[in-house]
């Protein structure tokens, strides 16, 4: 459930995704002095995404820190800063970039607390522009989402609209624990409607975009777009999709899902990150392990990346992830039987 | 305020009170005989896993933490149990972590590795080398950021100044002039290879040129030798001056850990440094000066032999955690 009041609701104001990030940035470090973000060219330059913009000339550039290039060493900051009082967020220029910062992700943010007995928390924020579709190639281009899934003591969010990316950030900000915020960038500028002001939208629950009866699909990010599209086509074709976005990567929301597919006895996960071993392996093992097991009516499919490095060739591009085509034949063969 | 230089007292006599001087002892003591206790307790079966012991190091735990003040902060080593003793833990709750039971420090999840006492501003020892160093100087980004007076002792090895986090983090401590003062312990190995073998430059602090900040090496076995050098830095990075590097030059006596089986080093080079030891030099020098007399050490040991005793008697006793909670403290609010 998003929490949002009446009076915000009436409040609505069109923002892109990145804007909607930078409205949540600008409302935690106006109310809160302990928050602090951090990482490369967020200052004057705005960010590579322009994702900061200008908070730095409203805040200051102790506020909003351009770091050096040193993720291993920034994100480290981040986490002891954490850990003794502020509430800094890290933004990695790509997501890519954070296996250079896997050491202080891993094995430090997400086992301090653990290691040491429950003595402290460490509140960091880290953000991660994500996936393909820009031209970039292999190492500006990944889903790393399920690389991170992977780790006890990580929330790992992928919110796909405007109005979740910022009441999911703000989330992030208030919990105590290290929450890990993968942003597609091909949905930084696409557009919805969002609350002003301060809202929050929990870091652990699906949501049921689009009610159907014949089929669940589950995704997030650009996936969920590409799902809800191909849902409108497959209506045509006679097929009534439930569409779940999936929101968060861990915790993984079982109940939302189990229940759609004990409705629906057909599931369909669809995730831009490598198939293999990635988050749609979770899902059908949850569903088949649960009590909608005996509700399917046809086998489960897995719709991911595919087993290659994203290549640059705009086709060869399209190719190594799902697209709304794959999604619409894959469900209609799913519910026609003809798999 | 360290008091005038005077060539023929050193600089710990001459900067700290009789208490001082002959509480740092005792805590050379305890680190001593709390690292023989956690050796004879693994011998013996009692405690599992592996450690590091610092044996031999103990100046420059003790040393390194007497200019500060009890709110500062620290982050320590793999080979960490005397940082922690010099930063004011409770032995009695190392030991219960130790011996893996739900009174240690971290409730029996970190073991030595991990031995930490954030209420007395150690934030902990770390199982990756040179994993504290950016955790540091983000300690230390807080105690800027927010005007807490505080500053941070980075702990590190020899082997951990090879490590890409050093280079980072100690230029980003130097941009942002933060409150930090990077101690390096340079015992000579990182595991079997040396530093001759593993570091382009002689000394480590000669490495502080290359982030503009000063870099002194040390006798880490001469008590008032490291007292006085990370003084003069904790000073500096208490007036807002930024940070520095101390190397602390000393030798552990035993192996890296319990699999070592000393084939890098000659028992001609232990027993040298064993020669060298920092505790009968510091207490020498403490007889000198007329703090302590011969009779007065010697009670102090044997004070802190039944202090050791009392805590490995007190882990012993201790409850261990139980099953069911395997995943308790993994995240901050129970749900999950």
């Amino acid at each position: 459930m998003n929490i949002h009041t009446a009076a915000q609701e009436e409040n609505l104001v069109e923002m892109s995704y990145a804007e909607a990030i930078r409205d949540a940035l600008d409302i935690a470090l106006t109310n809160d002095e302990r928050v602090v973000l951090m990482g490369e060219d967020i200052g004057v330059y705005g960010g590579a995404f322009q994702v900061t913009g200008d908070l730095v000339h409203k805040h200051g550039d102790a506020r909003v820190i351009d770091t050096p290039i040193s993720e291993l060493g920034g994100a480290g900051v981040a986490v002891g800063a954490a850990a003794t009082g502020l509430r800094p967020v890290f933004e990695f220029q790509f997501s890519d970039f954070a296996m250079l910062a896997m050491e202080q992700i891993c094995n430090q943010a997400a086992k301090m607390r653990y290691m040491l007995g429950g003595a402290v928390s460490v509140p960091v924020v880290m953000r991660f522009p994500a996936g393909s579709g820009t031209g970039a190639a292999a190492q500006h281009s990944q889903s790393l989402e399920a690389w991170l899934g992977h780790v006890p003591g990580l929330k790992v969010v992928q919110p796909s609209t405007p109005r979740d990316a910022k009441g999911m950030l703000l989330a992030a900000l208030e919990d105590p624990d290290p929450v890990m915020v993968f942003e597609h960038k091909l949905l930084y500028k696409t557009k919805g409607m969002v609350p002003s002001g301060h809202y929050t939208v929990p870091l652990n629950k699906a949501e049921i975009c689009r009610p159907g009866s014949d089929v669940t699909i589950v995704a997030s990010s650009v996936m969920l777009h590409r799902s809800l599209e191909a849902a409108e086509t497959l209506s045509a074709e006679g097929v009534c999709a439930e569409v779940i976005d999936l929101r968060s990567v861990r915790p993984i929301d079982r109940d939302t899902i189990v229940e759609s597919v004990k409705k629906t006895s057909r599931l369909v996960c669809v995730y831009e990150g490598v198939k293999t071993l990635g988050i749609g392996a979770e899902i059908s093992a949850l569903v088949a392990e649960s009590e909608a097991f005996d509700f399917l009516d046809a086998p489960i499919i897995r719709l991911g990346g595919a087993e290659a490095p994203i290549p640059y060739n705009p086709v060869l591009e399209k190719a190594a992830v799902p697209q709304i085509d794959d999604i619409v034949s894959h469900a209609l063969q799913l519910c026609r039987g003809t798999l | 305020m360290p008091k005038t230089k005077n060539a023929n007292i050193p600089f710990a006599i001459a900067n700290y009170s009789r208490e001082q001087l002959t509480g740092a002892l005792r805590r050379m003591f305890l680190i001593r005989k709390f690292e023989e206790g956690a050796e004879d307790s693994y011998m013996r079966g009692l405690i599992h896993g592996t450690m590091h012991l610092s044996i031999g190091q103990e100046a420059s735990a003790v040393g390194s933490c007497m200019p500060l003040r009890p709110d500062d902060q620290i982050t320590s080593t793999h080979r960490g149990h005397g940082h922690c003793i010099a930063k004011d833990a409770d032995i009695s709750r190392m030991f219960a972590e130790f011996f893996g039971k739900e009174t240690g420090y971290c409730k029996g999840r970190g073991g030595s590795m991990h031995i930490a006492d954030v209420d007395k501003g150690n934030l902990g020892a770390n199982g990756i080398v040179g994993g504290g160093i950016p955790i540091a100087v983000g300690a230390a980004l807080t105690a800027k950021t927010l005007k807490t007076g505080r500053i941070v002792i980075c702990f590190f090895g020899d082997g951990a100044n090879n490590e890409g986090a050093f280079h980072e983090a100690l230029n980003m401590a130097s941009v942002w002039a933060l409150p930090v003062v990077f101690v390096c312990e340079n015992n000579k190995y990182g595991m079997s290879t040396s530093t001759e073998r593993s570091t382009a430059v002689e000394n480590i602090a000669d490495r502080a040129i290359a982030y503009s900040m000063p870099g002194k090496t040390v006798d880490g076995n001469d008590f008032s030798a490291v007292c006085e050098a990370v003084n003069e830095a904790v000073e500096r990075a208490r007036a807002g001056q930024g940070p520095s590097l101390v190397e602390n030059v000393t030798y552990r006596w035993r192996g890296h850990s319990k699999s070592d089986r000393n084939r890098y080093r000659t028992k001609e080079e232990i027993a040298d440094w064993m020669a060298r030891d920092p505790i009968k030099r510091y207490a020498a020098v403490l007889e000198e000066h007329g703090i302590m007399t011969a009779g007065d050490i010697e009670a102090l040991e044997a004070d802190v032999d039944r202090e050791i005793e009392a805590a490995i008697d007190y882990a012993k006793s201790c409850p261990d955690p139980s099953p069911l909670e395997v995943t308790r403290d993994v995240y901050t609010d129970a749900a999950q």
